[in-house]
């Protein structure tokens, strides 16, 4: 395929998904802080409904992905790169630990938060920049990406 | 106490989580790409190469305005804090999915998805913080800080 026509399908595939990620979101009310907060709150009124969210999520997305493991490049011609899936560092499990406090405290992960931000939400516009803000200040030192 | 769930609750998060399942899918066979939002954010706000990252972006952003035309009732967002606090939060959300290189959709679906031991350690260890966070604010006020 020429290279500029491999480019433009790249891209326009991509925003018609990033699209339907959203969807996604917001009919499964990821986007609603109150509803991550109550399948949060075990211990009080829990709302189990998003533990189906990422459930089926996992489920549909399973076949694709070992079919990368399997395969050299994508239907557009773009090499996999999958990320390592063995490499378990203290930097992970830190991340991913200071990640959970701000999504306990907020009810909002980015892609939710993007969705926010663009329905012009006032609180997601301010936690979507934040968002920002934090990931290029983490930059800032060197043995971070 | 459970929350008793209705056939619509469950039906429609199924659906959701079909529809994000799906967007993965497409961005990996078709693009080669991991749906993992943190991470295209993060890339694409460092201004890596790639077009796709930002129409992906695009995409999600214009979601709220385009659900409609599909069928999708849109959601009014019950906010958990005062802009300050979604500001603390944000940054916290934006420092740990970097360090942690990933979040929900990039450890929560694609990592394991993937079968990926790393992203199960990452997925849970930030699904019981979160719940734990959720805990210690609604359930153990400590001296009157809140």
């Amino acid at each position: 395929m020429r290279p500029a026509l491999q480019s433009a399908a790249l891209t326009a595939v991509a925003g018609l998904l990033g699209l339907v990620f959203g969807f996604g979101l917001l009919l499964s009310h990821m986007v609603d802080p109150a509803r991550v907060a109550a399948f949060l709150d075990v211990t009080g009124n829990w709302n189990p409904s998003l533990a189906f969210v990422m459930g089926t999520a996992v489920i549909v997305a399973a076949p694709a992905f070992a079919f990368a493991r399997g395969h050299r490049r994508s239907l557009l011609g773009v090499t996999f790169e999958l990320p390592n899936r063995f490499n378990i560092t203290r930097r992970l499990v830190v991340g991913a630990a200071i990640f959970g406090v701000g999504w306990g405290l907020s009810g909002i992960c980015p892609g939710p938060g993007i969705v926010l931000a663009g329905s012009l939400n006032i609180g997601g516009l301010v936690f979507l920049a934040a968002v920002i803000v934090g990931s290029l200040l983490t930059s800032l030192d060197p043995g971070n990406q | 106490m459970m929350v008793p769930l209705d056939f619509v609750t469950i039906r429609d998060a199924a659906l959701g989580g079909v529809l994000i399942g799906g967007a993965a899918v497409g961005l990996l066979l078709v693009d080669g790409h991991i749906a993992g939002v943190s991470g295209i954010l993060g890339d694409a706000v460092r201004f890596r190469r790639g077009w796709w990252r930002w129409t992906f972006l695009s995409g999600l952003l214009a979601s709220s305005f385009a659900a409609p035309f599909v069928g999708i009732a849109p959601v009014v967002p019950t906010h958990q804090l005062g802009l300050l606090g979604l500001g603390v939060a944000g940054l916290l959300v934006g420092v740990g999915t970097t360090l942690g290189s990933g979040c929900t959709s990039g450890h929560g679906v694609c990592g394991l998805a993937n079968l990926s031991p790393r992203s199960l350690v990452a997925t849970v260890t930030f699904v019981i913080v979160a719940a734990a966070t959720v805990f210690l604010v609604r359930h153990m006020p400590i001296w009157g800080l809140w």
